[in-house]
Parts: C-alpha cells; sequence; structure tokens
C-alpha cells in the first residue's frame, strides 16, 4: 500500500534543510515557496531515505487571487507519496520553475499548464503552446476565460 | 579524385510529416521526423487535434453528470476511466461501496483490460505487417466481451456504467453463465493465438531488440502500465496500491527484461492470461446485495481535493478532483497516461528506420482521446 | 524543375506553427455558416419522374456498389466504423472493404468523430483531395451538431460548417448497424444520380456534377 507522507514530517526536515521554504502544511501536502522549488525538489529526489523518483503528474489549479502548480512525488523503492504545491500570484504573467531537469515526464505537462493556464515555466527547453494552435487568444482554463 | 571519392554522394537530412491523419497512427497524431534517408534522427510531436477541453467541461457539469464525458477518454477502455473517476469522488466524499458492486466492478474492470489488450496486440501486429488477419481475429474476440458489456448497460462502446457509490445497475441473469463460457473460450483462444505468433520469425526480427527502453528512463519519464513492466518496472498499481478489492485475488505481474517491442507484445498477452485468472476468481465469489451506495443524485461533497489512481490498461490513469462544496467539481485534472507514455517515443526511435517508427509507436498503444481530452 | 519564386519555405518549427495558426483562424473565421446539404434531387424527385437512361443506372450501380472509403478517423466512432468493417458486422458485402490511405483514390468520406478547430483545416484538405463524384457520411452525434461537446471552446458544431454532408448517422457512437443502415440510404440517393443524362446541362452551366 502506498504510504501517504504526513506533510508536517517532511516538513520539519525540509525546513531544516532549507530554513523559510515551507508556507504552509496539510495532512498530506505542503506548500513551498516557489523560488526555494527546484532546491526542495532535488532534495526531494537524491535523499536516499525518501528517494522520489516516480513524477505522477503535475497540475495547476486558479485560485482567482493565486495560481497553485500541483505536484505528486513517488518513491517506488520505499512505496509512498507526498503532494507538494508551489504557489504563483498575478495573473498576468505567472511563473514557476520548471522541474524539466528532475523528471523529464514534466516535458508534456508543463507545456499543457502553459497552454491552458498561461503560467510559464522557466527553465523549460521547448515552451509551445501544445493543444491549441499558435496565435490562440487566452487561456482556456483560467477562471476568467471568455469564448 | 579516385572514383569512389568521385561517386560520394552528400546526403541532407529533411523533415517529413505523418499524419494527423494517417492510417498507422492510432487517432489523429502528427509527427514532424527529421530522417537521413530513412534513418530517424529526431521527432516532433504534434498533438491536439482532438483537444475538446473536457476538463473544462467538467466545471459546468455535475459530479455525476461528468461520467458520461470520462467515457470518451480513452475510449478503447471507457468502463476503466469510468472508475477511476468514481474512485476518486468516492475519496472525496468518503462513501463506501457495497460488496457486490465491489466484485462486479473488479470483473468489468479486467473484462474491459482483455478488450483492450485485443485491440492493442491486434493493431500492433497490424502495424507490423500481418496486413488485418490477426486484427481481424482480436476484433472476434473482443465482439464477444461486448456482448456482456451490452447485456450488462446496453451500450457497446461508451458504457456510462459506473457511479459514484456502485454501479449504475444489477447483471441480469444470463450474464453469469455467459461469462463462464466466454473465460473458457478466451482462454484457449489467448493459447492459440500466442502458439501462432510467439516463435514467428518475421515479427521476431521486427521487434526483437527493436526501440529498447532503458528502465531508468523508463521512471524518469513517467512512463507506467505494460510500457513500464516489459523494462523491468516493478510496479503495478493493483498489488503496490490496491484499490477496491484487488488484495484479495491471487494473480502475478509479467515484467519483460530488455524494454523492446516483443517484451511490450508479450507482457500484454501475459496480463490476458493474469486477467482471466481474476475474473475465474472473483466469479465464484460474487456476495449477493446492493449495487450501489445510497447517495444523492447532486453530490456535494466537502470541500477539499482527492486523487485517485487505477490501474488502467494502459498505465496509471488518475484523476485529481478539487471541490468547493458546490454541485460542479472546481477542478478536475486527468492524468493523461497515453500522453506522458509519448515522452519517451523521441529516444526510441533515434537511429530506427521509418518501418521501425510505426512498429514502436504501435507497441506503446496510445488513444489519442487520452492524449489530448 | 522550375520553383516559383514567390512561395517562401518555412524552416522552423515555431514558424510552421505560426503559419498553421493563421490558417486555423482563417478557417474559423470562415465557418459561421453551415454549407447546405447536397438535397436538390428530393425537390426535384417531388416535382418530376425521374427517368434513368441505362447508362445512368449502370453508372450508378457501379459506383454505388464499391463505395472506397477515405480514412479521417478522430476520435471513439472510429471504432464503431472498424467494428463495422470487422468479422462480425462485415461491410465488405456492400464493397466498402477498401479503406483507402490516399484520399485521391477514395469517394467516399465518413467522419467518425469530433472535429476540432486544429483538425478543420486537415478534413478540409482531404476533402478536396478526393476527385469527384465523392459523398460525405456524418457519422455521430459529435459530427452532425458537436455533439456532448459543443460548448467547448475547440469544437466544431458539426461537419457542415467545413464540408457539405449527404447523409446525417445520429447515434453516440450510432451501433454498426446503423451505419450500414446510413450507407444504404446513401446508396439509394447514389441510384437517383444522373450523370450522364445530367452531362450536357451541367457542363453548359459550368460546373460539374
Amino acid at each position: 500500500m502506498t504510504v501517504a507522507l504526513s506533510g508536517k514530517d517532511l516538513a520539519g526536515q525540509l525546513e531544516e534543510k532549507f530554513p523559510g521554504s515551507v508556507e504552509e502544511t496539510a495532512p498530506h501536502s505542503l506548500v513551498v515557496k516557489s523560488n526555494s522549488l527546484l532546491a526542495v525538489a532535488g532534495y526531494l529526489k537524491d535523499t536516499e531515505s525518501l528517494a522520489f523518483d516516480y513524477l505522477n503528474y503535475i497540475t495547476a489549479v486558479d485560485y482567482y487571487s493565486y495560481f497553485e502548480v500541483v505536484y505528486q512525488l513517488t518513491s517506488l523503492k520505499h512505496n509512498h507519496s507526498i503532494i507538494i504545491k508551489t504557489r504563483c500570484y498575478g495573473r498576468e504573467n505567472p511563473t514557476a520553475p520548471s522541474v524539466i531537469g528532475l523528471w523529464r515526464s514534466a516535458d508534456f505537462q508543463e507545456r499543457e499548464i502553459y497552454d491552458l493556464m498561461g503560467i510559464k515555466f522557466e527553465g523549460h527547453p521547448n515552451l509551445k503552446r501544445l493543444f491549441l494552435w499558435e496565435g490562440f487568444q487566452g487561456h482556456p482554463l483560467r477562471k476568467d476565460f471568455i469564448q | 579524385m579516385t572514383t569512389t571519392e568521385m561517386m560520394t554522394l552528400k546526403t541532407e537530412p529533411f523533415v517529413l510529416n505523418f499524419g494527423p491523419v494517417h492510417p498507422s497512427t492510432h487517432g489523429v497524431y502528427r509527427m514532424r521526423a527529421t530522417l537521413d534517408g530513412e534513418v530517424i534522427l529526431d521527432i516532433e510531436p504534434v498533438v491536439g487535434y482532438l483537444h475538446r477541453g473536457i476538463e473544462k467541461l467538467s466545471e459546468e457539469r455535475t459530479y455525476s453528470g461528468f461520467i458520461p464525458l470520462t467515457d470518451r477518454l480513452d475510449y478503447i477502455s471507457p468502463m476503466s476511466n469510468n472508475l477511476g473517476y468514481c474512485l476518486a469522488v468516492e475519496k472525496l466524499a468518503g462513501i463506501k461501496v457495497p460488496e457486490r458492486a465491489e466484485y462486479l466492478r473488479v470483473i468489468i474492470a479486467e473484462l474491459q483490460r482483455l478488450a483492450n489488450h485485443c485491440i492493442a496486440v491486434g493493431s500492433f501486429l497490424n502495424d507490423t505487417g500481418a496486413y488485418y488477419t490477426p486484427f481481424m481475429y482480436a476484433f472476434r474476440e473482443r465482439e464477444k466481451i461486448v456482448d456482456l458489456f451490452d447485456m450488462v448497460c446496453g451500450q457497446r462502446l461508451t458504457y456510462n456504467y459506473m457511479r459514484i457509490g456502485g454501479v449504475s445497475q444489477d447483471i441480469p441473469d444470463e450474464f453469469l453463465p455467459a461469462l463462464k463460457k466466454l473465460v473458457e473460450q478466451m482462454s484457449r483462444w489467448v493459447e492459440e493465438y500466442d502458439f501462432l505468433l510467439m516463435q514467428n520469425e518475421i515479427l521476431l526480427a521486427r521487434t526483437k531488440g527493436v526501440g529498447i527502453l532503458p528502465r531508468e528512463t523508463a521512471i524518469n519519464c513517467g512512463i507506467s502500465g505494460p510500457v513500464a513492466r516489459a523494462s523491468g518496472v516493478n510496479w503495478d498499481l493493483r498489488k503496490n496500491d490496491p484499490y477496491s478489492i484487488y488484495d484479495r485475488f491471487e494473480f502475478d505481474i509479467p515484467q519483460g527484461e530488455t524494454g523492446d517491442c516483443y517484451d511490450r507484445y508479450r507482457v500484454r498477452v501475459e496480463e490476458m492470461r493474469q486477467s482471466l485468472r481474476i475474473i475465474k476468481q472473483a466469479m465464484n465469489d460474487i456476495p449477493a446485495g446492493t449495487v450501489r451506495a445510497d447517495v444523492p443524485h447532486l453530490i456535494r461533497p466537502p470541500k477539499g481535493e482527492a486523487y485517485a489512481h487505477l490501474e488502467a490498461p494502459k498505465g496509471e490513469l488518475g484523476y485529481y478532483l478539487v471541490s468547493d462544496n458546490s454541485i460542479a467539481p472546481y477542478r478536475c485534472h486527468i492524468r493523461p497516461t497515453s500522453l506522458i507514455n509519448l515522452t519517451a517515443l523521441r529516444e526510441m526511435v533515434k537511429g530506427w528506420k521509418v518501418a521501425d517508427l510505426i512498429a514502436i509507436f504501435g507497441s506503446i498503444d496510445i488513444t489519442m482521446g487520452e492524449v489530448d481530452r | 524543375m522550375e520553383v516559383s519564386s514567390d512561395r517562401e519555405y518555412i524552416y522552423t518549427s515555431s514558424e510552421l506553427d505560426r503559419q498553421e495558426g493563421q490558417l486555423i483562424e482563417e478557417v474559423k473565421a470562415g465557418a459561421r455558416e453551415s454549407i447546405p446539404d447536397p438535397d436538390a434531387w428530393l425537390d426535384e424527385e417531388v416535382k418530376q419522374n425521374i427517368m434513368l437512361s441505362s447508362v445512368d443506372a449502370v453508372l450508378n450501380w457501379a459506383r454505388r456498389s464499391s463505395l472506397w472509403t477515405a480514412i479521417c478517423f478522430p476520435a471513439c466512432c472510429a471504432f464503431e466504423f472498424i467494428a463495422a468493417e470487422g468479422p462480425r458486422f462485415d461491410m465488405s458485402r456492400f464493397g466498402m472493404e477498401i479503406l483507402r490511405a490516399s484520399p485521391r483514390q477514395a469517394d467516399l468520406m465518413i467522419t467518425a468523430g469530433t472535429l476540432t478547430w486544429k483538425m478543420a483545416p486537415v478534413v478540409r484538405r482531404i476533402y478536396n483531395q478526393m476527385p469527384e463524384p465523392k459523398w460525405v457520411i456524418a457519422m455521430g452525434a459529435c459530427a452532425i451538431s458537436g455533439g456532448i461537446f459543443r460548448s467547448s471552446y475547440n469544437v466544431v458544431p458539426g461537419y457542415n460548417k467545413i464540408i457539405p454532408v449527404d447523409v446525417y448517422v445520429p447515434g453516440c457512437p450510432p451501433r454498426p448497424e446503423a451505419l450500414i443502415y446510413g450507407v444504404q440510404m446513401l446508396q439509394k440517393k447514389i441510384a437517383r444520380e444522373r450523370p450522364i443524362s445530367d452531362l450536357p446541362k451541367l457542363l453548359l452551366k459550368g460546373k460539374k456534377t
């Protein structure tokens, strides 16, 4: 059975290594500041006891005042999982760091989020629209998209 | 200059467009392949020709009203999509499913896996050149499975059978005898099919060693399902993260070693055998009872989020639901198995020829409804 | 071989994407009105008795008994079409077993699946590549009116915004029996055409059948 790790315990570990990176914790997830996301993700992947080598999915949710990018990580070796979130404030030009260097499954998923939500991922080698065509106005999955 | 120097040809790479309408790309998938003669240097996939905006449509439909839309995602195995969505809503709202419904769900899900692998294996063999014969035989068997689904819910392709809290209706009396007959026939048929093709020289020459996906790449690229298991990744959600009542049944997880096309084909055939094993066990133990929990039609789950995943025939299919206590989901994200399985395609085809590209692409088994949503 | 000098060759993939995006926007802007169905033959039947010459009858019989389908299978209805071609609902008894990859060798397009704006120029290009005489069967609810996805931002509300449609087969997806009934209706329509008798009249008008 995949154990969903507790957000609080993991947050405690992360605060020791990267002080000030964790914003909020919940029973099975934690919110990380976007400027420390890459460091935290690298730590989660490389530490032996955590070994999160499999990225389940990346998605983004539009909560009017901010966008939340959600990552779920699983460790195939230890059979545990965690949900990491990060927030992008501002509707004009939200950005988040790209984790494609760590997990290549982020390739198409980050392009999809850029296409449908408008969040730019810094460090992605090929950030183009994936589903809609070049020249489409707007980002459909946003809550204020008008057809 | 010597004759050999005078005769040297200068070649230049060129870009060839495959699809979106192409007999061998499964659905409307387009690739811009950079070729040097016949050898592939690079491919650039272009998707989105079937992007229907299902995630956006989820925000205007109720929780129960979204189930027909989930059918249209991976339209070769719609029951699995329905099941995944129902599992996510049940996790979010904390609904317990009755026992009879759980057994029915397992039987239907495994039958769906059989039907999907029939098409996957049939069209893979079609792509390698066995022009339509194995495909027609596989379709003949799939028709028998689809007849059973027709008996249960009245539809042949887009079933809309699972409901939040169970299934929509109970099975008729003639279902179990027909299922028993089908299981015997399918067991014999899978053996016959395998025997005819396992040592076939042409199949071995075209698929052994072709399109190898190394294990580390598979994990890093998020590949799941038979493609990952053929590369040696020992991960099946029915065993590692059991949902529904899969922990009560005995079955094995077939695994490959090299991760070439032949291994992916063999893993699928073995999975068909294991599915038949699960169905035999489940058929004997179905308890009596209701098939649906008492859930209001306009369900309002409490505020929160949930992610539920299942082992769909193509890989890990998951639904991430965010609810704000209204009758429609706030956000529904579908983890697209086929889109993520395509991440490694570029590496798998570099250096192979055009004919191998078609065989490798067929062995990954994607459906554009899931890629584009 | 002389290549015309006003043609621009696009080299990078982002320029190619931009060109294609422009084409899609043009198709979208031009597809506000539905293309009227070619059903003028229904009025004529009411107004006068149709007298077919024997050459007409033979040509019609040949055309309707060997309809070759062009491949255009976006979505789920494709699987019901393939099942109709399969061993149980055998379509090859109607002469339709050939699924031609090249639209230049086809005369029937069965549109099996949802049409999106991104796919619309491709479908129009395939329709234009098919030689006359050609017919279109719109299969499924998505092909008739956009179906269950009608309110989406990327879905064309029906194929008749892009190409003229002869027969509509409802269903989601239509059973293979329904599709075969639709094909038979098309065959009845083809049996009433007058390819030779009408040829002088149409040539004078400057149009082809």
